[in-house]
């Protein structure tokens, strides 16, 4: 639009001139051309206009020449209507578009996992070195008999429906190729072999090189059933039925054309160049009986072998919602906080709609134990699981297992600059382009997946053994080993667990 | 023995390792010190064209033609590594002509100058390698036989 730019850059690329040798590496890594040579002046030039924050270029400078620092050029301070806000009346007011975001929220509203805190044995019950005993952090998805049953020779009947068996309480949550690399999606799927643990396909449908990886993977059916047939279904060890996600509830998703090269063209079964549109509902799905048919739709083409997860987002009334999961033949429900990320969401519903995970969760937890079918369903919870930590708390407050995403993609290199939604990653991950895919070597991607997870399965261990508890079995709904610091009546309430120093 | 491999697919044409083989031979400690200001001379170039990039370095190649042409005896094998003798060399250049990969350059004094795996430098493994942000460039045993 002509007229006045009204934008003055966010960052500035500072250059330690004494330390620049003119290598140009931060020139060739920024795709979003920053940074250039003066052959003239022999100078590094920056148009910080361009630049996104993503780190790339001070991660591989040489000499640690680079920083990227927020500018301090800034707008009259005001409280009410802060820097931000007014950018983006600015930016609306310049293009007349909704506001696109990426990755989670980032407003300031509570984390309730840094409000609550974790028990330890001391005298009268001995804590567990879990250097020296053995300590089980496996778990078991899926739906639990409500009691033993013995045949008429009393043998115990051991049949079960379909478990997934996970060897720490933690997988990898959906996230689509189009909205990640193939290389990403490759670090996701060698690292969950190794772990044993689920990665998750997304709504993208999988790529023909991964379905080796079948046995680790959850294949997702969401509303624009993209990539979704017989071979796909089969190929996964779960499926998971996406009712909605965290970042975004109440909105399906979009892929846009660009993204859709040959490859994500022939796994998402649309046509190349194609904008890839999944629409908010299941145009199915308009009750619990509608979702239950799609659940036995699925148990049936699977040959009832693979558990059915239904993925939806934490919103206000979750419990109920649940609660008529857990009456819909799901074997899992799989619920997503409103910190949880994404590719690309309209940036008033990732910051304004949702509730938290830790809320979600307690009511939800609660709510079928309370209707005697908390054994109907486990309970996967994600929306910014940051560390074993919140593993733990998530479990002692009723979670069987964690889905994680952002985390694992700040193990891959991703550096929070939030700006998926332009498909120029530079670390390689929220892009198509091949040249960029190409910075993230899977070789190297999956091992820090692979150290990432051990890390915190040792934590949670130490975490466990503190309180005296050897199995994470024993930790689900432990609510008592946990205290909140500085919330109110009705937090503690939702929550389950009294003030610390009760 | 170990060598270095280059792995063509995950090469990013970053040039990283070019300016970390002439920090690595510069016998300076500041890389900023040793190569700010300078026109380098790394034992290693990255070629390539659009989206390819490869990393071409000595070979150290068992029946060596550099070694077998230089007309002043400074190359040589040692434990398996091609050297040079910078002060023997005179400038002849006859190894830049014959050695296939393009691996032996002239240096800043007109003496050729190539890879010795760093190991006569402070480093003592490869630095084109140990800096690699991608694993495009790797110092390795590998099972393969060597030209
Ligand atoms: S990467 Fe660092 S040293 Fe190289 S040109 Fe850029 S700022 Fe200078
Ligand atoms: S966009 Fe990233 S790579 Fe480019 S200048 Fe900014 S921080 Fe550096
Ligand atoms: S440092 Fe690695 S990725 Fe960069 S140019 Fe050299 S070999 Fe290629
Ligand atoms: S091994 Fe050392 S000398 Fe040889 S190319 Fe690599 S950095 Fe240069």
């Amino acid at each position: 639009m002509p007229g006045i730019n009204y934008f003055y850059p966010e960052f500035e690329v500072v250059r330690n001139d004494a330390r620049c040798i003119r290598c140009q590496v931060c020139a060739r890594q920024c795709a979003n051309e920053v940074h250039s040579y003066d052959p003239e002046r022999d100078l590094m030039l920056s148009d910080e206009s361009k630049c996104v924050n993503c780190q790339r270029c001070v991660s591989l400078c040489p000499t640690r020449a680079l920083k990227i620092v927020k500018s301090d050029c800034r707008l009259r301070e005001n409280a009410n209507w802060e820097g931000d806000t007014i950018r983006e009346v600015y930016k609306q007011a310049l293009s007349g578009g909704v506001l696109l975001s990426s990755m989670g929220n980032p407003k300031n509203y509570p984390v309730y996992w840094d409000k609550i805190l974790i028990n330890a044995s001391q005298v009268t019950n001995p804590s567990i070195d879990p250097l020296r005993e053995p300590m089980e952090t496996r778990v078991f998805l899926g739906k639990k008999p409500e009691k033993l049953e013995r045949d008429e020779n009393g043998n115990l009947k051991c049949e079960l429906t379909p478990q997934l068996e996970l060897s720490m309480p933690v997988m990898f949550s959906a996230m689509s190729y189009g909205s990640i690399s193939y290389n990403a999606h490759e670090s996701l799927a060698r690292a969950s072999k190794e772990l044993g643990i689920y990665y998750n396909t997304g709504e993208g449908g999988l790529h023909e090189d991964f379905y080796v990886y079948g046995p680790n993977t959850i294949v997702q059916v969401a509303s624009g059933r993209f990539g979704v047939h017989r071979d796909y279904m089969e190929a996964g060890a779960a499926v998971e039925i996406k009712m909605g996600q965290g970042a975004k509830p109440g909105i399906g998703g979009h892929l846009p054309g660009t993204k859709v090269g040959p490859d994500v063209s022939r796994t998402r079964m649309i046509p190349e160049g194609s904008d890839a549109i999944s629409p908010a509902p299941h145009h199915d799905i308009y009750s619990i009986e509608d979702l239950r048919q799609l659940v036995y739709s699925i148990k049936e083409a699977t040959g009832h072998k693979k558990p059915v997860i239904v993925k939806v987002a934490a919103v206000h009334n979750i419990a109920a919602i649940a609660s008529g999961i857990a009456r819909s033949g799901a074997d899992i429900i799989a619920i997503d906080g409103f910190r949880g990320g994404t590719g690309a969401a309209p940036t008033r519903i990732r910051d304004s709609v949702g509730i938290p995970i830790e809320l979600a969760l307690a009511a939800v937890d609660q709510r079928l134990r309370d209707e005697g079918i908390r054994g109907n369903v486990s309970l996967v919870v994600g929306g910014s699981i940051r560390s074993s930590a919140d593993v733990v708390k998530a479990i002692a407050l009723g979670a069987d297992a964690c889905y994680i995403a952002t985390a694992a993609l700040l193990a891959l290199g991703c550096h929070l600059c939030r700006t998926c939604q332009t498909g120029n990653c530079n670390w390689g991950i929220a892009t198509q382009k091949p040249e960029l895919v190409k910075r993230l070597n899977p070789d190297l991607g999956y091992k820090r997946l692979v150290n990432l997870m051990t890390a915190w399965n040792h934590e949670i261990k130490e975490l466990m053994g503190g309180m005296g508890i050897n199995s994470i079995e024993a930790l689900r709904g432990n609510r008592l080993m946990l205290r909140g610091v500085g919330l109110t009546d009705a937090e503690l309430r939702i929550l389950g667990i009294s003030h610390a120093g009760e | 023995m170990k060598r270095v491999y280059v792995n063509e697919k995950w090469c990013l044409g970053c040039h990283l390792c070019e300016y970390n083989c002439a920090f690595a031979n510069s016998g300076e400690t500041d890389m900023a010190k040793a190569l700010r200001g300078k026109v380098i001379h790394p034992r290693l170039h990255i070629e390539g064209q659009g989206e390819i990039h490869y990393a071409v370095s000595c070979r150290h190649c068992t029946d060596p033609l550099c070694v077998k042409s230089c007309i002043s005896g400074a190359l040589s094998i040692q434990d398996g590594t091609v050297k040079i003798d910078h002060d023997k060399c005179v400038g002849c250049l006859t190894c830049v002509l014959v050695c296939p990969y393009g691996a032996v350059a002239p240096g800043p004094d007109g003496a050729a100058t190539k890879c010795e795996l760093c190991l006569e430098n402070a480093c003592g493994a490869p630095a084109c390698a140990a800096g690699c942000p991608n694993n495009a460039i790797v110092y390795e045993e590998r099972e393969e036989a060597s030209a």
